[in-house]
């Protein structure tokens, strides 16, 4: 069983007991350390004091960055319709063919068109971006921080114009300012 | 009280509180184990199992694990062996835990008229019984590998039995050191033992005589093989759940459970007999059967059962530190190679728990001449 790998240790390493010696009080080093921030935290109520790097997801956030690409939304005036006019610049641009965009003429002559429905398969998107650098209205942006959206079924993922009009733009912090959208297949039983 | 009633409490009471320890313990190292892993490597362990929103730091999990197991498939392959495939986990479970009886928790109890030893069952060979029961416990594991029909388990049957073995070779050589210094094979006896004073003439009545300061040789090797004997990492070649699978591939449900809970109550035995063996069992440091004795001179007596309340507190207080430590290094260290365990277990403990006894017979020699 003499191997070169076992004459590479030295003779402290080969002897194990001091070794792990070290290694328990590495560990146990953590221990207390951790349990004395456990107590801080919560006995004396000291919040600032963590004992674990754990950050509880459904419940708490990690802090999203401001540029980070999430859940698209369209963009409202202020009477409440899509800023979109329709224009297909980012169907044209989307790599993955995943916005359907159907026109409709706008009642105010001063807007060219408006979208008559708005789709995006987001089982197809793959969060490039592009949609939102062609935008000649900024009208679909990309700062929901929504990340979670999921779907028993590929029809599920069909995110529709009235789904992407209701939704808001993220926190400062980036957590999201408006619900999930929950697809019609994943309603609560 | 007397008569029959007091007969039975005085001869079951002691075997009921034992019960009541080591099952609530094993059942509570499951908790222990998840939290202490988490706040060892700086997470929050589980906490999701809830009453009603009550979550008390997670320790509804183990309800939580006992239901999910008792309402799974209980699965048994179809060329398994029926009786010895059900057996085995109850073999398992049994020794495991009939191997705390004769540990004991307290000095002689003085109540109503009667003289009752705290321990579960007064043994003069304690220490062989203990032993013996931790090696039964093996037969649970090979039947469980043979009962299978199944050629992974029949291997993690063949290397448990082969550990235990080891284990066992170095746990009976390393205890021969301090049989041989306290002079019984009684636990209590030596659990009474190892209150008199060490190096009386040395150093007073300042230190007392614990078996980790007579044989700290015996105590790390008796610590490393009863590691062993529990089967838990870094001596987990028998199970080994993440890459070799172990004896019980085969089972599902609560019987899957009880093994897990035999290597949980083999913990809390074998931190019994670190505790009764090599930490002074019961014994609190200057406390004797009248009260507090400092070596400067100063006395507090105290009431009789205050003093064996005091005990039995101190042993389960060092019972829980050993659990602890057990716990520490499960999680530190990683596993061994069957190989490295075999090697470290035959050429490493064995020869030197040999060496530990003559080198004690050589002190004793000495010292008695």
């Amino acid at each position: 069983m003499e191997s070169g790998h076992s004459s590479r240790l030295s003779l402290r390493q080969r002897f194990y007991l001091l070794e792990v010696l070290t290694g328990l009080g590495i560990t146990a080093h953590h221990f207390f350390t951790n349990m004395w921030r456990h107590t801080l935290h919560t006995v004396l109520g000291v919040k600032s004091a963590r004992g674990a790097v754990t950050i509880q997801y459904p419940d708490e956030r990690r802090p999203y960055a401001p540029r980070l690409r999430s859940l698209h939304r369209l963009v409202r005036r202020e009477d409440g319709s899509p800023r979109c006019v329709a224009c297909m610049m980012c169907e044209t641009v989307c790599p993955a063919h995943c916005i359907y965009i159907v026109a409709a003429e706008h009642p105010n002559p001063e807007i060219e068109k408006v979208p008559e429905r708005f789709d995006i398969d987001l089982g197809k998107c793959v969060f490039c971006g592009y949609c939102v650098e062609a935008c000649p209205e900024d009208a679909i942006r990309m700062d929901t921080g929504i990340l979670e959206f999921s779907s028993y079924s590929r029809a599920g993922m069909v995110y529709t114009k009235e789904m992407l009009l209701a939704l808001e733009s993220a926190r400062p912090d980036g957590t999201p300012a408006s619900p999930v959208p929950i697809p019609p297949d994943r309603k609560p039983r | 009280m007397s008569g029959v009633a007091g007969d039975l409490l005085a001869r079951f009471g002691p075997v009921a509180f034992a019960m009541f320890v080591v099952l609530n313990l094993g059942g509570i190292l499951t908790w222990v184990e998840r939290k202490q892993s988490a706040i060892m490597q700086d997470r929050i362990g589980a906490n999701r199992a809830s009453i009603f929103g009550i979550r008390v730091l997670g320790l509804l999990h183990p309800v939580a694990d006992a239901i999910k197991m008792l309402t799974k498939e209980d699965f048994m392959p179809a060329h398994a062996d029926r009786l010895l495939f059900k057996l085995a986990p109850f073999v398992s479970v049994f020794f495991a835990f009939a191997a705390f009886a004769s540990i004991p928790f307290g000095d002689m109890l003085r109540i109503g008229g009667r003289e009752i030893e705290l321990q579960a069952v007064t043994l003069n060979v304690g220490i062989l019984y203990v032993l013996a029961m931790l090696s039964m416990g093996v037969y649970g594991l090979m039947m469980a590998g043979w009962a299978s029909a199944n050629n992974y388990a029949l291997l993690g049957g063949q290397r448990a039995a082969a550990l235990m073995i080891t284990a066992e070779v170095a746990i009976g050589a390393s205890i021969m050191g301090v049989v041989m210094v306290y002079g019984s094979l009684n636990m209590q006896d030596i659990a009474r033992a190892q209150g008199q004073p060490l190096l009386p003439h040395l150093l007073g009545d300042w230190v007392p005589a614990w078996g980790i300061l007579t044989q700290p040789l015996a105590f790390v090797l008796f610590l490393t093989a009863g590691i062993a004997a529990t089967k838990r990492i870094p001596f987990d070649t028998p199970e080994g759940e993440s890459e070799i699978i172990g004896y019980f591939v085969e089972y599902s449900g609560m019987k899957f459970g009880m093994f897990a809970m035999a290597d949980f109550l083999e913990t809390v035995v074998v931190a019994g007999m670190t505790t009764a063996l090599f930490l002074g069992g019961w014994q609190v440091p200057y406390l004797q059967a009248a009260g507090l004795v400092f070596p400067w001179g100063a006395t507090v007596s105290l009431p009789h059962l205050l003093v064996t309340a005091l005990q039995v507190g101190a042993f389960l207080f060092k019972v829980v530190v050993m659990i602890w430590l057990l716990m520490l290094i499960r999680w530190t260290l990683p596993r061994f190679r069957y190989d490295q365990a075999m090697r470290l277990g035959w050429m490493g403990l064995f020869p030197l728990s040999i060496l530990n006894i003559v080198i004690t017979g050589l002190v004793l020699l000495a010292v008695g001449s």
